[in-house]
């Protein structure tokens, strides 16, 4: 079967896919989002659905900042069902060290231009009582959540409203070359290819070093009130940068349903997408050390996901080195939801030929051709 | 506010960890207190097996034999729980099994403990549950399925003078309006869905069953007078707050029949959420069993309705069989095969006959609940490929009863299956999911006494 002729055809209906399928589309181009399964059903299921500001890196910081604002923008278009929230994230501080760490994070993001305010121990007690008394914490007040899966299909249905097909249920066999070619005997032919299929886009580029990093998450009940803002342990950027081992951290979330997500863990080389009861069972009782009442809250579901980690914790965002026609749009590990519409448009900035509002040069895959050029 | 949330704010919500772990170790471990249960916890402990039987329930019994212990000695039930009494098979009541957090451990919760419940062998009588069909108005107050309404009239709800719809499919409508017409019901109409022609051939298919014959007699004498319909079903209820009257169709046409209680049962499906998480082989919607009732997973054993719906004799059998497999009682167990099959006869009798016929499935409007937990529409569900998608897009069957009532109907209206289960396969605290059951225990508590 032929698929026809597109201008561009976005491997993966994740948020990642459905945001560049979104920003081409806009742009006039014509547009093909092919998925093995469903939309949003990957990481984008999975993940918490944070949009947060992150400060790991500088090139870190502007592409969450820069999406950031991209969401804003988008906010007042977004339906009902994608919960949009901006709830905020506080960076809890457990003890004195991780306090000297919310001052030097809020001078960083202050420098540019980022609301945040400093919480002592009891302004946080009195913004969120649930939690056990702390040292205090960062308010990062232009935070938000959202239910992805929703807004995916949303960015999607924005894409066919400007002509873009939308291929579900056959995986995709091979792509490059300028072409795509499924499982069902379909065959794509477009000037570009774009490779947004998450944990499974090494599968489809060989030699892509995306790692599958697995996470579990769990869902409460319906406890309106029960917490306010995004809550994260300023510990788990300790965590969440430890590349080798498993972790657990404190990190819950407020959904508009008014149920609660509670995260996060940590683990590589976990492939089998079974609930790890030992990994479930650390990572709650570290919520319960945070939040002592969440022990009695009664959770209706767990559920694990993959995250597409890369070597230096930025995604992958442009042309792939050997192949004209293959651009990247992954790697984004726990990230994805915040950095999915500034990827869109750094693509298609980059496919245009247009200069782009960040620098690019951090996110080019060809930064990783040149660590295997110069390591092996 | 919520109550949770005031309670929340109070200092004594924030204790953590409420509720202590109590460990056990059986050589057999029966999940399940009805029939097949009970007769599989009894066969292995009259075989001086160290046997412990757990049930979500408060008391043993199932829901077939739901206050079984308030019967008349003398009963199928009472003398089930008196052998297993009599042979002090432990028992733990008011406990949901929710994860299995390693290989032959299963976690229990209750309501102020974790059980930790180590086995040698497993069997799994699980039983089954109601089928609810979406219809407009299904979902207001007094439209209850036929079982629900059945076990709460017999813990205590007044049915006398009460005018009673019931509708659905299978042997237990008439079972149950007979039931309720004893304590005083008025039986307005039963509606089976099944024409007369299907109903005749499971009546010859019973002429081997002279038990089931005696039944059918009986109910039919409890039931004289009361106007039975086949080939209809109820198509709307309508009130304002509470049940006002359903309209039934019935030879193509419909009519109204004012009713206090409409009761509903489009037959039973296998719980097979246990099962499914231990990697049972499932086939068919039914758990697979060889002819010891073992499953496709070593050491584990399944009897009653999760192996196919087959009423009380067939589950009480099965049970009997796996009871003694679990303890190596092969030759006994072989001598209860035939009457094994017997009963099993009548299990796809049963399966033929109220099949349910495709017209239900039109049954709900665009605007019908097909989700109650989250109130999801019939008009939003109809345009997904898989339930995973509508899950994910519309939160059809993620509420808290984790599509246990949305899952059978989807299934029916749209050809959609559950491809996962994960822990915990029911709502626990978080505590209880946190329970850590890792490493080598070095003592396990002692087994419970018999009478608890």
């Amino acid at each position: 079967m032929n698929g026809g002729r597109h201008d561009v055809v976005v491997v993966g209906a994740g948020i990642v896919g459905a945001a560049c399928a979104y920003e081409f589309a806009r742009r006039g181009l014509r547009v093909a989002i092919v998925d093995r399964e469903m939309v949003g059903g990957g990481a984008t299921a999975a993940g918490m659905g944070h949009i947060v500001v992150m400060d790991d890196s500088e090139a870190q910081f502007a592409l969450t900042r820069y999406s950031q604002t991209l969401w804003q923008d988008l906010r007042s278009e977004l339906p009902t069902d994608v919960e949009y929230d901006r709830c905020g994230t506080i960076w809890v501080a457990a003890d004195d060290e991780e306090m000297a760490e919310v001052r030097s994070k809020h001078e960083y993001y202050g420098k540019r231009g980022v609301p945040t305010e400093v919480l002592d121990s009891p302004s946080l007690q009195r913004l969120e009582p649930n939690l056990r008394p702390m040292a205090g914490g960062l308010l990062v007040s232009e935070d938000a959540v959202l239910y992805a899966p929703c807004a995916a299909r949303f960015l999607i249905e924005r894409a066919q409203e400007h002509g873009a097909d939308l291929i579900l249920g056959s995986p995709v066999t091979q792509m490059g070359q300028g072409k795509a070619e499924l499982a069902d005997g379909s065959r794509f032919t477009a000037k570009f290819v774009v490779n947004a299929a998450g944990a499974c886009s090494p599968q489809l580029t060989p030699g892509l070093e995306v790692r599958k990093r697995k996470g579990h998450l769990v869902i409460t009940d319906r406890y309106p009130g029960f917490i306010r803002h995004q809550l994260v342990e300023l510990g788990y950027l300790k965590s969440a940068s430890a590349l080798h081992k498993d972790s657990v951290a404190f990190n819950v979330q407020p959904r508009r349903t008014g149920q609660v997500l509670i995260g996060s863990s940590r683990q590589y080389g976990a492939e089998h997408e079974e609930v790890d009861h030992e990994i479930l069972s650390r990572m709650l009782t570290r919520a319960e050390e945070y939040m002592p009442g969440l022990a009695q809250v009664s959770s209706i579901r767990a559920w694990t996901g993959f995250r597409a980690a890369t070597p230096d914790k930025l995604p992958l965002i442009g042309p792939w080195p050997g192949d004209e026609s293959l651009f990247l749009a992954t790697g984004h590990e726990g990230l994805g939801i915040t950095t999915s519409l500034a990827t869109g448009v750094l693509l298609a900035d980059q496919i245009a030929g247009r200069k782009s509002q960040i620098a690019i040069d951090p996110y080019l895959p060809s930064r990783m051709a040149e660590v295997v050029a110069h390591g092996k | 506010m919520s109550a949770v949330v005031e309670r929340c704010a109070r200092q004594e919500w924030k204790s953590g960890p409420m509720s202590r772990e109590v460990c056990h170790q059986f050589e057999v471990l029966v999940v399940g207190g009805g029939p097949a249960g009970l007769a599989a916890a009894a066969r292995a402990a009259e075989a001086s097996a160290t046997v412990g039987i757990v049930d979500d329930n408060p008391k043993l019994g199932g829901q077939i034999w739901r206050g079984a212990d308030q019967d008349a000695a003398g009963s199928d039930a009472s003398m089930w729980l008196a052998r297993l009494k009599a042979r002090g098979v432990a028992v733990i009541c008011g406990a949901s099994v929710f994860d299995l957090p390693r290989p032959r451990v299963l976690l229990a919760e209750a309501e102020t403990a974790v059980h930790v419940l180590a086995y040698s062998k497993l069997i799994l009588a699980t039983g089954a549950r109601e089928r609810f069909l979406p219809f407009l108005g299904w979902t207001l107050q007094n439209v209850i399925g036929v079982g629900g309404l059945q076990a709460m009239v017999k813990s205590g709800l007044p049915i006398r003078g009460r005018r009673v719809v019931i509708s659905g499919t299978g042997p237990l409508l008439p079972a149950v309006a007979a039931h309720l017409r004893e304590r005083g019901a008025e039986i307005m109409v039963i509606c089976e869905q099944a024409s007369w022609t299907n109903l005749l051939g499971f009546g010859c298919s019973l002429l081997q069953q002279p038990g089931k014959i005696r039944q059918g007699l009986r109910l039919s004498r409890q039931l004289a007078g009361v106007k039975f319909l086949t080939n209809a079903w109820v198509v709307s209820a309508h009130g304002g707050t509470a049940l006002e009257y359903a309209v039934i169709r019935s030879k193509g046409e419909t009519k109204a029949i004012p009713c206090d209680y409409l009761a509903c049962g489009f037959h039973l499906v296998p719980n097979l959420e246990l099962p499914m998480l231990l990697g049972c082989r499932i086939r068919n919607g039914c758990v697979e069993v060889d002819d010891l009732q073992q499953t496709a997973v070593p050491n584990i054993l399944c009897a009653g309705e999760p192996t196919g719906v087959g009423g009380v004799e067939l589950s009480i059998v099965e049970g009997e069989i796996a009871g003694l497999a679990a303890v190596g009682r092969v030759d006994e167990a072989k001598r209860r095969f035939r009457e094994r099959a017997k009963h099993r006869a009548f299990a796809h009798a049963l399966d033929h006959a109220f099949r349910l016929r495709h017209e239900l499935s039109s049954l709900p409007s665009p605007d019908t609940v097909v989700c109650r937990c989250e109130d999801v529409r019939y008009s939003r569900l109809d345009r997904y490929a898989s339930w995973r998608s509508a899950k994910l897009h519309t939160r059809c069957g993620m509420g808290p009863c984790q599509g246990r009532v949305c899952g059978p109907a989807v299934q029916f209206l749209f050809n959609w299956n559950s491809e996962s289960v994960r822990p915990p396969i029911l709502p626990v605290r978080v505590e209880s999911l946190a329970v850590s059951a890792s490493g080598p225990r070095s003592e396990y508590a002692e087994v419970l006494g018999g009478s608890k």
